[in-house]
């Protein structure tokens, strides 16, 4: 289980170059804003399209400019945690929970959402709409969401910067979680240290578009 | 009513009735796509198709039934094509159907695609990255959360169609209990010597429907969107 990654993305006053290998576990993402975090996270879920480069995970090819192959972002198995939760507000959070698995027709078996409801300690706000959610619940209700369309790795974009403290403080124990109980890469955007020491086991720092350290 | 009525206003008053359901109707999806394409995507010609659809709103709307008349009629490049397969539009009310739909497009259109411009994108980018494939994030998402703007341009689209006169006049003439809606009524009433009175219940039921018609869909945008929205 793991993620390739080489790609160059050109902008007119900046380039963007990584090449690493993510293992399973938490790989935080770090470095100064403009640096060309959010653009490598955006080219690995597909939502901008490298100039160059190669893309692969668990031996399946995403991306590969040489060969003219772009998986579209929905095909890609990626789960991605905003920032900003964007829970379908129209939907229940059991409803929500469900959404990845109805898109992408895989069964939904009380078995199969149990553990990770569990896991997330959503169990009592199955019925409720995401306008009655507090931040700290919405941000959990979007890890679920992304949890449950059985993801390849998981991307997460600085998920706790619009969150207090208090309630930061309440979603790390669940990235903890997240990170030693499924066996795929997340990919974890963050320039929050307390976050990254707490939460890496690899660490990428990104400066200027180039990828300066990795440990 | 029949009391109050007499069974020519009956007459003028249920025709009006079935002609703006089948236009309301028969136009929402197609309301629904265009508004979907002018609001989310990019492609060339998209402003004169927006033109195209707003144009009613400006033209004279004689002008309108007379081109509705050109395309559509007997003799119509449309209407003789159409023709074949036994559909008829010229001096039927199918065609005071068409001719409704084609006037009250533009505020169908219009209160869609402002409600779909205001639901926000990024929860169907969020759908893509579920694995959501394009009708999927259209129908499970966009169109959900732009339920308030359908319920409102429906509405609209219903009130404008029982009160259109000039294109269905035009196109389809004025003929009783075939294409005399409640304006055509109202205007051959007030052609005859004694039909003022006629005239006057008709328009007092015209300004009641289309007062109601505008309450309602306030109330029942505001419904929705509460219902949507989960609040």
């Amino acid at each position: 289980m793991s993620l390739k990654v080489d790609l160059t993305h050109r902008f007119p006053d900046f380039e963007l170059h990584a090449a690493f290998e993510v293992p399973p576990g938490l790989t935080a993402i770090c470095g100064p804003s403009g640096a060309g975090k959010t653009t490598l996270i955006n080219a690995l879920a597909g939502t901008i399209t490298p100039h160059a480069g190669h893309i692969e995970i668990n031996h399946r090819v995403l991306f590969s400019a040489s060969e003219h192959i772009n998986v579209p972002t929905e095909r890609r198995r990626v789960g991605y945690i905003f920032q900003d939760a964007r829970l379908f507000p129209h939907l229940t959070v059991r409803q929500n929970l469900k959404a990845g698995r109805w898109f992408r027709k895989l069964p939904t078996e009380p078995h199969q959402l149990d553990p990770i409801i569990g896991l997330l300690g959503l169990e009592h706000l199955l019925d409720r709409r995401p306008a009655k959610l507090s931040g700290g619940e919405k941000q959990r209700v979007a890890i679920g969401r992304a949890l449950l369309s059985e993801p390849e790795f998981i991307l997460a974009d600085e998920p706790l910067s619009s969150l207090d403290l208090a309630r930061k403080l309440e979603i790390l124990p669940y990235f903890e979680r997240l990170r030693d109980e499924m066996k795929i890469p997340i990919l974890y955007v963050s320039h929050q240290s307390e976050e990254i020491e707490r939460l890496a086991t690899t660490r990428l720092t990104l400066n200027g578009g180039q990828l300066t350290e990795q440990r | 009513m029949s009391d109050w009525l007499s069974p020519e206003e009956i007459e003028a008053v249920l025709l009006s009735l079935r002609v703006a359901m089948w236009s309301t109707l028969a136009s929402l999806p197609f309301g629904i796509w265009i508004a979907w394409l002018l609001a989310r995507k990019d492609f060339f010609g998209k402003q004169i198709v927006n033109g195209l659809v707003h144009l009613p709103l400006i033209l004279p709307p004689v002008v309108t039934g007379y081109l509705l008349l050109i395309l559509f009629g007997t003799q119509g490049p449309i209407g003789s094509f159409l023709q074949q397969f036994g559909i008829v539009f010229a001096f039927s009310w199918t065609g005071a159907v068409l001719a409704a739909a084609v006037m009250a497009f533009p505020l169908m259109v219009r209160a869609i695609r402002l409600s779909i411009e205001s639901a926000d994108h990024r929860l169907e980018d969020a759908a893509k990255t579920l694995g959501a494939s394009n009708s999927q994030r259209f129908f499970m998402i966009t169109l959900p959360l732009a339920m308030p703007g359908v319920v409102t341009g429906s509405i609209l689209a219903f009130a404008k169609s029982l009160g259109e006169f000039g294109a269905t006049i035009t196109f389809v003439s004025n003929i009783p209990g075939e294409t005399r809606t409640v304006p055509s009524a109202i205007y051959s009433f007030m052609q005859v010597p004694g039909g003022e009175e006629s005239a006057m219940r008709l328009v007092i039921l015209a300004i009641a429907l289309s007062m109601l018609a505008l309450i309602l869909s306030e109330w029942l945008a505001k419904r929705v969107s509460h219902v949507v929205e989960g609040r």
